[in-house]
């Protein structure tokens, strides 16, 4: 993984330096609420309902042991002995003080971490694919190029006060496991016909209160040049994006207005001028980010044999083998899985993890995984690099710290935001409705039976719970200070994203594991063979869904 | 005479008599006139007259409006060589920011604080990125 040197470290230490007077200032009244704000924004702290809330960066989800046993020390000493992992791949801290904050960010700083631009109108942290570089469909890494783009984009002087936060994925995979339809800005990486590096970038897609999927602006785009042209992107959203109503003033309303065509236009003048200057990108450069993500010391494997023996021991201990079944993923060299690390037991907040958790995760990642693990936008955490042969020590070690529970990418597997528990944006709680639900289907059989079901819940317009790409799609809303939950379907991710269509009027909370059920029996009735949810919905439209809900 | 901070130190002056990006285009004297940039301003007409500016106030009504950061790395990324002073209601947190941007003047509205301001210029020693005040990015100059 990527790791700093004494240029990175100055970065990190001065901007910990700054805070630190920046936070003094305004505890000694130097600084109003208002001038703070901004500030303390752009250094991932928000002001809760009951306390602040500090969202630390994790580049593109991947950390290494060290880092996780501080982030663990750290939630500790400072906070209640739990962090949340977020969907973009970010650590959350829920209970610090605004004077420990400095310190805290300190600590962060000691292990290469740091929590610029985590939240503000700036540009946000980098996300990609949790399967980064194990991936058997991968193109090439991603993730040297988000390395790129996060040294371009941190502490960027012409961006930080752009009229609203600004979001940029990477693709470099087959399937799309970065959302990068639902993003300001998605890269894919492509291979053109002579087999050389491109990039397709899309733009204007997002979620938020006007859900849009992003269009693309090039599909072309030669490597050296990706930093200069995203600049350009982001000059014209500057200058152009509409700053009067913070509903309307991310890039996708700016792309809407200027037609995807004018906007292409209005980045290429822009480009003309910063194309081929000093922030193209050199060989050295792109070789040096690519340096740090060298493939680890694999043992080789002979496939066939490795697949026996793991078979032998899945029919030997089928809890074992359903979780193999479940939460392991192909991996790209023989004889190794990638192991989701679930963080979505019945009972607890979806993507919460304690202290001794991350402790037991950086362990494991030290035994198994060559000391890397990764957060996901899904909200669980991976360890990627996992010889077959050790899955059934690792299984027993999870299973019993709770982080085995067998549900991922199914229904239970809930992508949920803090909610009105926590959040002072939420205008419903989330929390305790994916916990009805997850309670709801208990009988693990049934929920497999159903198959992949992307079930998402957010508690406000800001979709941080990404509602509208959920297969099921659940929005809270505040209906005259009462909470109620608006539901959609058919919302989808990946390369044929597609957004929910709404289902019609909204449930109140204690309905609503009987809605999802209704739900998920008309599914069952309508499936034909063993189609997923969503090609039941594509195939059957919304009507058959929505007479039995309302009946 | 108001102070501001001119090429890092204080200094108190006045400048020459400021006009509107409008009543400059159209002034037959605007050669010893300063012009204001307000947000929303298209600068694409002053492009043809970059030789002729003595000096460009850009004004910031709120320090939530970043559009004048691009306005003065357009400026100078179009050969403009003069003086870019911010005016208005920036915060001296942003100082680092402006600066790498191509403002070299800084003419706060409360200048009660300017003493202290001045430290927010070196907050940074270190930058990835290409700017104005170092066009070379970090990676084509890492040892």
């Amino acid at each position: 993984m990527y790791t700093y040197d004494t240029y990175d470290q100055t970065i990190v230490d001065e901007r910990v330096a700054q805070f630190r007077d920046q936070t003094a200032r305004y505890l000694d009244g130097k600084l109003t609420d208002q001038q703070f704000l901004p500030l303390r924004l752009q250094n991932g702290l928000y002001i809760q309902r009951l306390a602040p809330m500090l969202r630390v960066a994790v580049p593109y989800g991947l950390l290494n042991s060290r880092q996780l046993r501080k982030l663990a020390a750290l939630s500790r000493d400072f906070d209640k002995g739990y962090v949340h992992v977020s969907t973009r791949q970010n650590f959350q801290f829920n209970w610090p003080a605004l004077e420990d904050v400095p310190e805290i960010l300190a600590g962060l700083a000691s292990v290469q971490m740091h929590a610029i631009q985590t939240s503000g109108n700036c540009i946000r942290n980098t996300t990609t694919d949790q399967f980064a570089g194990v991936a058997a469909d991968e193109i090439e890494d991603p993730r040297p190029w988000c390395e790129l783009i996060r040294q371009w984009s941190t502490l960027h002087p012409e961006f930080a006060f752009l009229p609203r936060k600004f979001k940029i994925a990477v693709c470099a995979s087959k399937v799309d496991r970065a959302a990068i339809h639902a993003h300001d800005i998605g890269v894919e990486l492509v291979h053109d016909a002579a087999g050389e590096t491109r990039f397709r970038v899309l733009v204007g897609g997002g979620l938020g209160r006007t859900p849009v999927i992003g269009e693309e602006i090039c599909n072309d785009l030669e490597p050296q040049h990706l930093l200069t042209y995203l600049e350009s992107i982001l000059r014209v959203y500057n200058l152009h994006g509409r700053r009067d109503n913070k509903y309307k003033a991310r890039i996708k309303i700016l792309v809407k207005a200027m037609g995807v065509d004018a906007f292409r236009d209005a980045v290429e003048r822009e480009w003309a001028v910063l194309k081929d200057g000093p922030a193209t990108l050199t060989d050295a450069e792109i070789a040096r980010a690519k340096s740090h993500f060298t493939a680890p010391d694999y043992a080789e494997f002979d496939a066939d044999t490795c697949a026996a023996a793991l078979a032998d021991q899945c029919a030997e201990d089928p809890i074992f083998g359903n979780w193999v079944k479940r939460n392991t993923v192909e991996h790209r060299v023989p004889g190794y899985r990638a192991v989701n690390v679930s963080l979505k037991a019945t009972g607890y907040p979806p993507g919460d993890i304690t202290d001794r958790q991350l402790e037991l995760v950086a362990d494991l990642a030290d035994r198994f995984s060559f000391g890397e693990a990764r957060t996901t936008h899904q909200q669980n955490m991976v360890l990627a690099d996992v010889r077959q042969d050790a899955l059934y020590e690792l299984w027993q070690a999870l299973q019993a710290a709770g982080m085995a529970t067998p549900n991922i990418g199914y229904l239970t597997d809930i992508i949920c935001c803090p909610g009105g528990d926590y959040c002072s944006l939420a205008n419903a709680k989330s929390i305790p409705v994916a916990e009805a639900i997850q309670q709801r289907f208990d009988d693990m059989d049934y929920v497999y039976d159903l198959g992949p079901i992307d079930l998402n819940i957010s508690g406000c317009m800001n979709a941080c719970g990404h509602h509208h790409i959920g297969h099921i799609g659940v929005l809270g809303v505040d209906k005259k200070g009462q909470e109620f939950y608006q539901v959609s379907l058919g919302g989808h991710q990946g390369k044929d994203a597609s957004l929910g269509k709404i289902l019609g009027p909204s449930f109140k909370q204690e309905d609503m594991p009987d809605v999802i059920e209704k739900l998920i029996t008309t599914f069952v009735d309508l499936r034909e063979g063993e189609e997923s949810f969503l090609e039941t919905y594509r195939r059957v439209g919304i009507d058959p869904f929505k007479e039995r809900v309302y009946a | 005479m108001p102070k501001l901070i001119k090429n890092g130190a204080i200094v108190e002056e006045t400048g020459p008599e400021s006009l509107d990006l409008e009543q400059w285009l159209a002034h037959d004297g605007r050669a010893e006139r300063a012009v204001v940039l307000e947000p929303g301003e298209c600068l694409e007409p002053l492009y043809a007259h970059i030789d002729e500016i003595p000096l460009v106030l850009v004004n910031f009504p709120t320090f939530m409006d970043g559009r004048g950061f691009s306005y003065a790395r357009e400026l100078r990324e179009r050969g403009y060589r003069g003086e870019i002073r911010a005016v208005g209601n920036f915060m001296r947190d942003q100082l680092t920011y402006l600066s790498r941007c191509g403002f070299d003047a800084f003419q706060p509205e409360d200048e009660s604080e300017i003493e202290d301001a001045l430290h927010s210029l070196k907050d940074f020693s270190e930058y990835y990125q290409s700017s104005i005040d170092q066009p070379q990015p970090l990676f084509r100059r890492r040892g």
